[in-house]
C-alpha cells in the first residue's frame, strides 16, 4: 500500500517572483537553487515509482488487451477488449460486489472499534499513550501470514471460540471457513490501519474547544457531534481508506479463513494467473480492482474534502 | 502432487508483475545454445552429452521431502560434484520462477500437465537419451505419455494418485471407495460440514466428471455444466475447499473425508497418533493419475551434469530407494524388485490393474470454462 503514501514534497515551487518582484537576481537564484535540490531529494523516490510502479503497471495494461493462447500463453498482438467484456459476466460482478460488502463490512466495524480505543488513547497522558501505542503496534512484529493461521487453530471447530460458543450453549457453530471468519481476520488484520491516523488525528484536537462547547451548554452527544467528530474527519477518511482497500483486495485472509468457498476477488484474480493461465483477463480485473478502488477513494475524499 | 496453492499465489503476486516483462511466445531462437532453426514449439538443440559426463556442480529444483537426501549424497561422491537443492510448492511456482529465463536451475521436477505446458513455452531441453541409457527401465505404461510423447523432453519421476483421506472412527471401517461419499445426497448429508475438496479447477471438476461417468477431460459445455452443478449442489455438505492443508483438515478432525494427493496422505498418516485410523481411497468410479517427471531447463548451466543425474535416479536400486523412502509409486520397471513389499502390496499405492485411472490432459481454450464453472460452484 505504499502507493497511498504521499509522494515526497517536490520543495517549493520556483515562483518566488510573484512574492518579491524587486528583489529578483540573488532571491530567485536561490530559489531555484532550493528547487533543483528539492527536486534531486525527490529523484529516487520518483525513479522507485517510475520503475517499480509506473511500469510494471503499464505492462498489466498491455497485456489486458492481449489474447490468451490456446495453451494459456500470452499472444502480443491482435489486441482487442475481450478481457474488459468479460467483466460484465454475471460471475465477475457477484464477486465484485461480495468483495465490495465484505471491505466495506470490515471497515465499518473497525472504525465502530477502532475510534473509542483511538479517543481513549489520545487522552491519556502522554507516556502512558506511548505505551499504549506500542501495544498497538506489536502484532506487526509477527508476521502476518502466521497471525492468520492462527486464527484457524482459535476458530477450528475443536479450538476455544466453538468451546465459548458451546459453553454459552450456543452449541455447533461452525466459525472457520465462513463469511463471518474472513470478516473477522479482516477486521483483526487491519484495524491498527484505522486506530493509528484516528489517533493522530484526535490528539492533534483542541480539547478546550470541547470544553467551550459543553460550557455552551451541549450535551456530551452534542458536543461530540459537532466538534470532535468533524475535527477527527480527516483520521476517519485516512483509516477508511487503508482498511477498505486492502480489504477490498484481500487474498491472504479469505483464502486461509475462507477455506475458499466464497470467493473474493484477489482470490480471482491470482487463479487467472495460475490455474486458468489466462494472464490477459488477470491484468483487466486488476485494473478494473484499482478503478474500483480509486473511484472508492476520490468518493471518500470528496464527500469530506471541505474539512481536510 | 501440488500441495500449496496458497504460496504459489503469494508467489505470483509478488514475482508475477517482474515475470511479465519476459517476452512471450515460444521463443527457442532467443537461446545461446539454439541453432536458430528452430521452430516456436520446438526447444533449443539437444545437449550433446556423454554418459556420465559432468559439467559442473548440479542445482536441483524440486517438492520438498520428495528425495532420500542419502541418495543426493550418493550422487555427490559417485560423480564428484555438489547438489544445490532449491524446492517449490506447485507446479504453478515452478512455471512463474523459470519461465522468464535465467533461473540457473538444471533440474526440475514438473508435474505431467506441466510438463506439456513448459513443452509448448519452450523452456526445456530435449532430453539426450545416449547420455540416459537407463531410460529403458521406464515401465511401459509411463514411456510414452500424452503430455509428452515418446520421452522427448522428460522421464518420469514418481507417480500417484488423486483420491479421498477418510477418518475411519466417522465413516467407519467398511467404508466403500466411491464419490458417493461427496455427491451422492444421502450418503453426503451423513457427513455434512465434515467434508473438504481441493481447490483445484481441474481436480474437483474430475472428481464430479468421475461420479457422472464423463471423461475428466471433457470439453462439452454440457457435461461441464452438469458436473458444476452437481458441485453446487454437494457444497451444503462441504467444510472447505482447500489445496494446502486437506491432510491437517483430516488428522485434527475439522473433516473425516478429504480431497487430496496420495504420497501427503502416507505422510500425514505415518505422523499420526493413530495411524489405523485414517485410510486413503481411490474412488471406484475412477480417479486421477498423475506423474512427475524430471526434465532439464533449456538455459541449464549444467545440462550434462543433469543428464548424469536423471540417469543416476533411473537406475534401479535408486528408484527403488526413491520409493522405499517417499511412499509415491515408481515408474521404474527395474526398481521392482528392490521396493519393500509393504509398499507393492499396498493398493493404496499400488492400485490394482483394473481401477480406472486418468491422466488429465491440458484442454485448451476449456481451461477458461473449468476456472469459471468452478468458482461459480463454489460461490
Amino acid at each position: 500500500m505504499s502507493t497511498l503514501t504521499t509522494p515526497p514534497d517536490a520543495g517549493p515551487e520556483p515562483d518566488s517572483g510573484l512574492l518579491a518582484p524587486e528583489t529578483e537576481g540573488l532571491e530567485e537564484k536561490g530559489e531555484r537553487r532550493r528547487g533543483r535540490r528539492g527536486f534531486l531529494i525527490g529523484a529516487p523516490s520518483l525513479a522507485y515509482l517510475v520503475l517499480f510502479f509506473a511500469i510494471p503497471l503499464g505492462i498489466v495494461l498491455v497485456y489486458s488487451f492481449a489474447t490468451r493462447s490456446r495453451t494459456g500463453l500470452t499472444i502480443l498482438g491482435d489486441w482487442n477488449l475481450d478481457s474488459y467484456q468479460r467483466l460484465a459476466d454475471s460471475l465477475v460482478l457477484e464477486i465484485f460486489w461480495r468483495s465490495l460488502w465484505l471491505a466495506g463490512l470490515s471497515t465499518i466495524i473497525c472504525l465502530l472499534l477502532g475510534y473509542p480505543l483511538a479517543y481513549y488513547l489520545a487522552t491519556r497522558p502522554p507516556r502512558l499513550r506511548a505505551v499504549l501505542l506500542v501495544l498497538v503496534m506489536i502484532p506487526f512484529w509477527s508476521n502476518f501470514l502466521v497471525r492468520t493461521y492462527a486464527w484457524r487453530v482459535l476458530l477450528a471447530s475443536d479450538g476455544p471460540m466453538s468451546g465459548v460458543l458451546g459453553w454459552i450453549g450456543l452449541g455447533d457453530v461452525r466459525l472457520l471457513f465462513t463469511p463471518f471468519a474472513i470478516t473477522l481476520g479482516l477486521v483483526y488484520g487491519f484495524l491498527p490501519f484505522m486506530i493509528l491516523p484516528l489517533y493522530a488525528s484526535i490528539e492533534r484536537l483542541d480539547f478546550s474547544l470541547v470544553e467551550a462547547a459543553r460550557d455552551l451548554y451541549g450535551s456530551g452527544w452534542q458536543a461530540f457531534r459537532r466538534v470532535t467528530w468533524p475535527l477527527s474527519r480527516p483520521g476517519v477518511i485516512a483509516g477508511s481508506i487503508l482498511v477498505f482497500i486492502p480489504s477490498f483486495g484481500a487474498y491472504v485472509t479469505p483464502e486461509i479463513l475462507g477455506g475458499s468457498r466464497t470467493t473474493m476477488i484477489g482470490s480471482y484474480v491470482v487463479r487467472q494467473f495460475l490455474s486458468a493461465r489466462d494472464w490477459p483477463f488477470g491484468s483487466a480485473l486488476s485494473f478494473a480492482i484499482l478503478a474500483v478502488m480509486l473511484g472508492a477513494a476520490v468518493l471518500y475524499f470528496r464527500s469530506g474534502g471541505k474539512n481536510l | 502432487m501440488r500441495i500449496n496453492r496458497l504460496a504459489a499465489g503469494l508467489a505470483v503476486l509478488t514475482v508475477g508483475l517482474t515475470a511479465c516483462g519476459r517476452e512471450v511466445g515460444g521463443d527457442a531462437a532467443d537461446d545461446p545454445t539454439s541453432d536458430g532453426t528452430s521452430t516456436a514449439t520446438e526447444a533449443a538443440a539437444t545437449a550433446e552429452c556423454e554418459e556420465g559426463e559432468t559439467d559442473g556442480d548440479l542445482v536441483f529444483y524440486n517438492w520438498s521431502d520428495y528425495i532420500d537426501p542419502e541418495l543426493i549424497t550418493q550422487f555427490e561422491e559417485e560423480h564428484g560434484v555438489s547438489v544445490t537443492s532449491d524446492y517449490y510448492p506447485s507446479n504453478e511456482e515452478l512455471l512463474a520462477k523459470v519461465q522468464s529465463g535465467g533461473s540457473g536451475y538444471d533440474v526440475i521436477v514438473p508435474s505431467d500437465y506441466m510438463v506439456n505446458i513448459m513443452r509448448e513455452e519452450g523452456i526445456l531441453l530435449p532430453l539426450d537419451k545416449d547420455a540416459i541409457p537407463n531410460h529403458v527401465n521406464v515401465a511401459d505404461e509411463f514411456a510414452d505419455p500424452p503430455f509428452d510423447p515418446g520421452n522427448q523432453f522428460s522421464l518420469p519421476y514418481q507417480w500417484g494418485t488423486t483420491g479421498l483421506g477418510v477418518d475411519t472412527a466417522v465413516v467407519g471401517e467398511d467404508v466403500e471407495a466411491s464419490w458417493d461419499l461427496i455427491f451422492d445426497p444421502e450418503t453426503a448429508s451423513q457427513y455434512s460440514g465434515q467434508i473438504a475438496l481441493l481447490d483445484d479447477p481441474r481436480e474437483t471438476m474430475a472428481a464430479a466428471l468421475y461420479y457422472l461417468g464423463y471423461s475428466p477431460n471433457t470439453t462439452s459445455d454440457e457435461e461441464l455444466q452438469e458436473a458444476s452443478d452437481l458441485i453446487a449442489e454437494a457444497k451444503q455438505h462441504i467444510a472447505a475447499f482447500d489445496s494446502n492443508l486437506y491432510t491437517d483438515l483430516l488428522l485434527s478432525g475439522e473433516v473425516a473425508i478429504s480431497h487430496g494427493f496420495s504420497g501427503n496422505y502416507f505422510a500425514a498418516f505415518a505422523e499420526a497418533e493413530n495411524p489405523d485410523q485414517y485410510r486413503y481411497l481411490i474412488p471406484l468410479e475412477g480417479a486421477t493419475k498423475w506423474v512427475d517427471t524430471m526434465a532439464v531447463l533449456a538455459d541449464a548451466p549444467h545440462p550434462c551434469t543433469g543428464h548424469t543425474f536423471i540417469n543416476f535416479l533411473l537406475d534401479a536400486e535408486n528408484g527403488a530407494q526413491l520409493t522405499n523412502w517417499n511412499y509415491y509409486g515408481s515408474p521404474n520397471a527395474a526398481a521392482e524388485e528392490h521396493i519393500l513389499p509393504e509398499i507393492l502390496e499396498d493398493p493404496a499405492i499400488y492400485p490394482p490393474d483394473d481401477a480406472d485411472l486418468f491422466f488429465l490432459e491440458d484442454t485448451g481454450d476449456a481451461e477458461i470454462l473449468y476456472n469459471d464453472l468452478f468458482t461459480r460452484a463454489k460461490s
